[in-house]
């Protein structure tokens, strides 16, 4: 196969980007998308250029790091991750445009590589169970129905990539952040912490700058993981509840 | 006081208040579409101006007539602060966007709203405000059945009116099931139902609105 690629190539954070043309001869359909850039990237090195950087790591769509906007779609026409995406999918002689994921939250970094981790600040204010030491507690002894640990499961099934805000034409991460708080408001190993959970993380979602969701369910179309929307009603009913009835405890006594 | 604050200023909270006050100005569409419908009885208005009697004097709903501006405005000013943002959340567009996965309409919420606003100042200028300011300094109301034919004689007006139905049947389209996500009521048992009743609501009213001016521009109704 012949292919030519349309890459952005930014240097840095502060310096304008460009798309810059790439032909490239030798495509095999069997190779993933990221082994195709591989070997682009080894001719680049041989010929003294300077290759394309981009984040890829476990390659089999399990890390979310491949963020890569292909032809007007978060990893590319098919809803999975950009390793997992076979380069049979493009027709010979096509022309593919690679882009950097774009919004406000997730700044480039270099080339294709971008910094999400405005996704990892969000985690961090909320997104985990506090556990107090102690004895391993027995398997089963919380009863929880088969439904909702496929629903908690399925919520779970996010990795955090990103493709969500690419997708959304207003840059939104609330099918990241719904997910990650459904996954432990459905278990009542995280009901302790349900509202402080869903006010910090919505709160840290706004500090980062996402902007706000219009219900188009562009994201759970790209979602790699096929996230449901039902996750976002699901934010919204924590996130409204905790508001209207959450309080602190103010210690009486002394002054 | 401060959370409330913190509830209506978070993004979850502005999509909040779209949702309420965008289902409260769907309620109102169901009594307009209704008392306005009377004049398809044909009857020289009769029905119709007893109705819009009742709706301009009755001290109840003159003051949820206040409610009414209010759900407008807010609507409409949290809309288009909504879209501002949503705009500065994505500083450098993509290059490509090809067959995206979500529909046209309800990615163009803001569009369609605009024109809606632009449909309502004509609107409004034609019936409401000057009935309003009328019955203010002179104390009784002005003669719509009578000024309805009057404004739907000029063939540009029946057609901004038919624009303005066809923005508003877009709007809804996406606009009412949406309101319910946002409120978070989300469930399989009911999301069908609410699909449906938002489909038929969307295609029955915008249908029976721009069904006035062109019964009135073609003499079906005199």
């Amino acid at each position: 196969m012949k292919i030519t690629l349309k890459v952005w190539r930014q240097k840095n954070r502060t310096t304008k980007g460009e798309f810059k043309t790439y032909q490239h001869e030798h495509v095999s359909p069997d190779m993933s998308f990221l082994e195709m850039m591989d070997v682009l990237n080894t001719e680049l090195i041989k010929k003294g250029e300077e290759p394309i950087h981009f984040d890829h790591d476990c390659r089999e769509g399990i890390c979310g790091m491949c963020s890569m906007y292909i032809n007007g779609h978060p990893h590319g026409p098919l809803q999975t991750t950009t390793c997992q995406l076979h380069m049979r999918t493009f027709k010979d002689g096509e022309t593919i445009t690679v882009e950097p994921w774009r919004a406000q939250a997730f700044p480039v970094i270099k080339d294709l590589v971008v910094d999400r981790s405005a996704f990892d600040r969000i985690q961090q204010a909320g997104g985990y169970v506090s556990v107090n030491t102690g004895g391993v507690p027995d398997a089963n002894e919380i009863p929880i129905s088969k439904n909702i640990a496929d629903e908690a499961f399925d919520s779970a099934a996010c990795i955090g990539c990103g493709a969500c805000v690419a997708a959304c034409k207003n840059s939104s991460a609330m099918l990241f952040v719904s997910a990650k708080v459904s996954q432990f408001a459905l278990l009542p190993q995280g009901h302790a912490e349900r509202k402080e959970r869903a006010e910090k993380m919505v709160a840290q979602m706004d500090a980062e700058g996402f902007g706000n969701c219009s219900n188009t369910k562009a994201c759970e179309a790209e979602c790699p993981k096929a996230i449901s929307v039902s996750n976002i009603a699901r934010l919204n009913r924590e996130y409204f509840s905790a508001m209207v009835s959450s309080y602190k405890v103010t210690v009486g006594g002394g002054e | 006081m401060k959370w409330l604050i913190d509830l209506f200023t978070s993004s979850l909270g502005r999509k909040l208040l779209m949702a309420l006050t965008g289902l409260f100005l769907i309620s109102f569409l169901v009594i307009h579409c209704t008392i306005n419908a009377m004049i398809f009885y044909n009857d020289g208005g009769t029905t119709f101006s007893h109705w819009g009697h009742f709706m301009g004097t009755n001290p109840v709903i003159r003051t949820l007539e206040v409610g009414l501006v209010a759900g407008f405005l807010i609507h409409i000013f949290q809309g288009l602060l909504l879209w501002k943002r949503n705009h500065q959340a994505r500083p450098v567009k993509y290059s490509v966007s090809k067959d995206p996965k979500s529909t046209w309409y309800s990615r163009s919420m803001g569009l369609l709203g605009t024109l809606l606003l632009l449909f309502l100042i004509m609107h409004t200028s034609h019936f409401w405000i000057p009935n309003r300011t009328h019955q203010f300094t002179q104390g009784e109301e002005l003669p719509l059945y009578n000024m309805m034919f009057e404004v739907f004689s000029n063939p540009w007006v029946v057609f901004f009116y038919v624009v303005g139905c066809v923005s508003l049947f877009w709007h809804l389209l996406h606009g009412f099931a949406s309101a319910f996500q946002t409120l978070g009521l989300n469930h399989l048992k009911y999301n069908g139902i609410i699909s449906f009743i938002g489909t038929a609501f969307s295609i029955i009213v915008p249908f029976l609105f721009a069904l006035m001016p062109i019964a009135v521009y073609l003499k079906w109704i005199n």
